[in-house]
C-alpha cells in the first residue's frame, strides 16, 4: 500500500484500501477560512447543534484580513459568535495570517494526520506527510457535526524529480514546469506523491510551496515523504503524537513522471492558464503594472528574503507599485528581524497586514483593466486579482523583484549582469 | 444572536431522473473564479449570488439563461477554488445540469451535495451547441440531442451521489440519516 493508502485505512478502520473504494475516515482537523459562513447556515440546516470535538476546529480569518467591507466584517462577526458559543479551543483571527502557514506554525500539522479544510490549496500539507484536502462549506458542515467525511479512495500518480536547478531557480520555478507539463486536468481527482533527490533536499517552505500548487493539475491531494527538515519542524511546535506512514517498496503507481530539472531555467505561468508556462524569455517583453509577493504559495520568509536580497540598495521601477504580504505574524516579525521589511520598503514597496491579500481580488492591490500583475501567487485566471481585462503572470519571489525592479517581466539570472545595463535592457525591450 | 439563517442552495428539491433543457455551450478549465468571481464571495443572497453566475465568462451570461438550462463544457470544469459558491450560483441561476469532458473534484463534491446534476460527457465539448435543446436519463447516462436527434452515452453517476441526488442533495440525506440513527439507538 501507498503511505496515501495507510492514513486513509487507519483512520477508517480498516486494514487496507482499495483506490476506487468509497470509505468514511475519521477526520484529525477541520479549518473554515472566512469565505464560508456557509459552514455555519450548513450546521445548523442539517441541525448541528454541539461541533464533535472542539479541539480539532478552528476558524482562520485571511482572505478579508483587515476586514475590507460591511459584509465581509459581518461574516467574521458571525464566525466569532459560533466559535464563541462552541468554545473552540483554536482561534485565528484577523492577525494571524494565512491558513495554510498559521496552522504549521500552531503545531496543528503533522505527519500521518487528515486534515481537510475549506480551501483548496489545503494540498500544502501533503509537506509534512500530512493527507490535507480542501472542501465545500456543507461537506465541513457535515464533518464538524460526525468528525467524518467521505471519501473516494484516489489513484496514485508519482511525480519524480531529478537533480538540482541553479541557485536563480526556486521551487515555484520547479513546480509551475510541472504545471506546464502535466496541464491544468494532468492529475484531476488523484493524490500526487513528489519523489526524488530535489524533494529529499528540499526546505520546508519549498516543499510547501510544489505541494500547495498540486492542486492547479487537479489533485486531490499531494504527499511528500517526511524528511528531516520536517521532523525537526513539527517536534519544534507541536506535542501530537504522530506516525509517519511508508511506501510499500512493491506499491505500483498509477504512472510515473520523470523530470530532470537540473538544467531549468526561471519559469513563468501566462495570462490565464495556470498551465500556459514558458521560460521568463519565451514571455517577450511583459511591462508591468504592479508585483506582488505573498499569499499562501509565495508570501514565506524564504520568498521574502529572496524579493529584498535582489531589492537590496535598489529602487522598484517609478511605473511599478509593489505590494509584499508575509504569509503570516510570525513570517512578519522574522522578515522584520532579518531587516527585510527595511530594504523592501526603501526600495519603494508596500506593506500589508498578513492574509491573502489580492490574490483573489479582496483587497490591497486588486487590478483595474489593462493592468498587469506578476505575483508569487497561484492563479492567473482571468479575472482572479481584479478586473477580467488585467493580466496576470506567475512567477518565483526572484523574478518577481527582478521584474519590480526593471519595470518588466526579468529573468533573475540577469541578476549579476550590471545593474545598469540589466535595467536599461529590459527598459528597451532589447532584452532576450 | 446569530443573523437570520440564509439558505443559500435550496438543495430540496428532489431531481427528476429525466429532464430536458437549453445548452449553454462553455470551454475546458472553467475555473471557480470564471463561474463566481471572488469579489462577490461575501454575499450571502441566493438571487444576488445567481446574478454574478459566469460574470467570468461573460456578464450577460445570468441575466438571459434559460430556467434548466443545461451548460455543457470542456475538461476539469469547475476547477480552482473550493468556493461552494460556484455551485450555489449556478444553482440559483436555474441551471438543470453540467454536462462535461471532467469535473474539478471539491467542485464536483460541492455541486452534489447541493443536489445538482452533473454527468461527465467524453467528447461532448464540440458536439453540441448553445442554444440546442437536450434531454437527460441520470440513471442510464443517456444524453439526447433533441435538435440533431443524437445521442450520447455519458458516464453513469456513482450510486453513492445518486442518493444524494435522489435525496434532493446531502442536507435532506443527512437528515433522514441522523433521524434514522436516533431511531434505531
Amino acid at each position: 500500500m501507498h503511505a496515501i493508502e495507510k492514513i486513509l485505512a487507519r483512520h477508517s478502520g480498516r486494514d487496507r484500501v482499495v483506490s476506487g473504494e468509497i470509505i468514511t475516515a475519521d477526520i484529525d482537523f477541520a479549518e473554515i477560512n472566512d469565505l464560508y459562513l456557509q459552514t455555519i447556515y450548513s450546521f445548523r440546516e442539517m441541525g448541528g447543534k454541539k461541533i464533535w470535538d472542539r479541539e480539532k476546529a478552528a476558524f482562520v480569518f485571511d482572505h478579508y484580513a483587515p476586514s475590507p467591507t460591511i459584509e465581509a466584517s459581518q461574516n467574521h462577526r458571525e464566525m466569532r459568535l459560533f466559535r464563541e458559543e462552541q468554545g473552540l479551543t483554536y482561534h485565528f483571527d484577523i492577525n494571524a495570517g494565512i491558513c495554510h502557514q498559521v496552522m504549521p506554525e500552531a503545531g496543528l500539522v503533522y505527519p500521518g494526520m487528515i486534515l481537510v479544510a475549506t480551501d483548496s490549496h489545503t494540498t500544502t500539507h501533503g509537506a509534512f506527510g500530512c493527507l490535507g484536502t480542501g472542501i465545500g462549506a456543507t461537506d465541513m458542515a457535515t464533518v464538524l457535526i460526525t468528525g467524518k467525511l467521505w471519501f473516494r479512495v484516489p489513484e496514485i500518480i508519482r511525480i519524480h524529480l531529478k537533480g538540482i536547478p541553479g541557485s536563480h531557480v526556486l521551487p515555484k520555478d520547479v513546480i509551475l514546469y510541472i504545471i506546464g507539463k502535466m496541464k491544468a486536468d494532468g492529475a484531476v481527482y488523484k493524490a500526487i506523491e513528489f519523489t526524488g533527490t530535489y524533494v529529499e533536499q528540499l526546505d520546508v517552505a519549498g516543499r510547501m510551496v510544489l505541494c500547495n500548487m498540486a492542486v492547479e493539475m487537479g489533485a486531490k491531494t499531494a504527499y511528500m515523504e517526511p524528511n528531516q527538515a520536517v521532523l525537526d519542524y513539527v517536534a519544534g511546535r507541536s506535542s501530537h503524537p504522530f506516525t509517519v506512514e511508508h511506501t510499500d517498496s512493491d506499491f505500483e503507481y498509477e504512472e510515473t513522471y520523470v523530470f530532470d530539472i537540473s538544467g531549468l531555467e526561471p519559469q513563468v505561468s501566462m495570462p490565464s492558464s495556470v498551465d500556459n508556462v514558458g521560460t521568463v524569455a519565451q514571455a517577450g517583453r511583459v511591462r508591468i503594472d504592479q508585483a506582488f509577493v505573498g499569499a499562501c504559495t509565495g508570501g514565506r520568509v524564504e520568498d521574502i528574503g529572496e524579493a529584498a536580497r535582489i531589492l537590496k540598495g535598489r529602487k522598484i521601477a517609478s511605473h511599478v507599485r509593489m505590494v509584499v504580504i508575509p504569509a503570516s505574524a510570525e513570517v512578519f516579525k522574522k522578515c522584520i528581524v532579518n531587516g527585510y521589511l527595511d530594504t523592501l520598503i526603501d526600495a519603494g514597496a508596500t506593506i500589508s497586514a498578513p492574509g491573502c491579500g489580492p490574490c483573489l481580488s479582496a483587497h490591497q492591490g486588486v487590478l483595474a483593466a489593462g493592468e498587469v500583475c506578476v505575483t508569487t501567487s497561484n492563479r492567473n485566471f482571468p479575472g482572479r486579482m481584479g478586473s477580467r481585462d488585467s493580466g496576470i503572470y506567475l512567477a518565483s519571489p526572484a523574478t518577481v523583484a527582478m521584474s519590480a525592479w526593471t519595470g518588466y517581466l526579468t529573468d533573475p539570472s540577469c541578476e549579476n549582469s550590471g545593474d545598469s545595463d540589466v535595467r536599461k535592457t529590459e527598459a528597451s525591450g532589447k532584452g532576450k | 444572536m446569530y443573523g437570520k439563517q440564509k439558505h443559500l442552495g435550496k438543495g430540496s428539491e428532489k431531481m427528476k431522473e429525466e429532464f430536458t433543457g437549453q445548452a449553454l455551450v462553455l470551454g475546458k478549465n472553467i475555473d471557480t473564479d470564471q463561474i463566481y468571481p471572488g469579489r462577490y464571495l461575501a454575499l450571502t443572497n441566493p438571487e444576488e449570488i445567481g446574478s454574478h453566475c459566469l460574470e467570468g465568462v461573460d456578464e450577460g451570461i445570468a441575466g438571459d439563461f434559460p430556467k434548466g438550462g443545461i451548460i455543457v463544457a470542456g475538461t476539469n470544469f469547475g476547477c480552482g477554488s473550493s468556493r461552494e459558491h460556484a455551485a450555489i450560483a449556478l444553482f440559483n441561476m436555474g441551471v438543470g445540469a453540467v454536462v462535461a469532458e471532467s469535473f474539478a473534484r471539491i467542485f464536483y463534491r460541492n455541486a452534489i451535495n447541493l443536489g445538482l446534476p452533473l454527468l461527465v460527457c467524453r467528447g461532448i465539448g464540440g458536439m453540441v451547441k448553445s442554444g440546442q435543446n437536450l434531454e437527460i436519463n441520470m440513471r442510464t447516462g443517456e444524453l439526447k440531442n433533441l435538435d440533431t436527434g443524437e445521442h450520447y452515452q455519458c458516464e453513469t453517476i456513482g450510486e453513492y451521489a445518486m442518493s444524494i441526488l435522489e435525496a434532493g442533495g446531502i442536507k435532506p440525506l443527512f437528515i433522514r440519516r441522523m433521524k434514522e440513527e436516533d431511531h434505531d439507538s
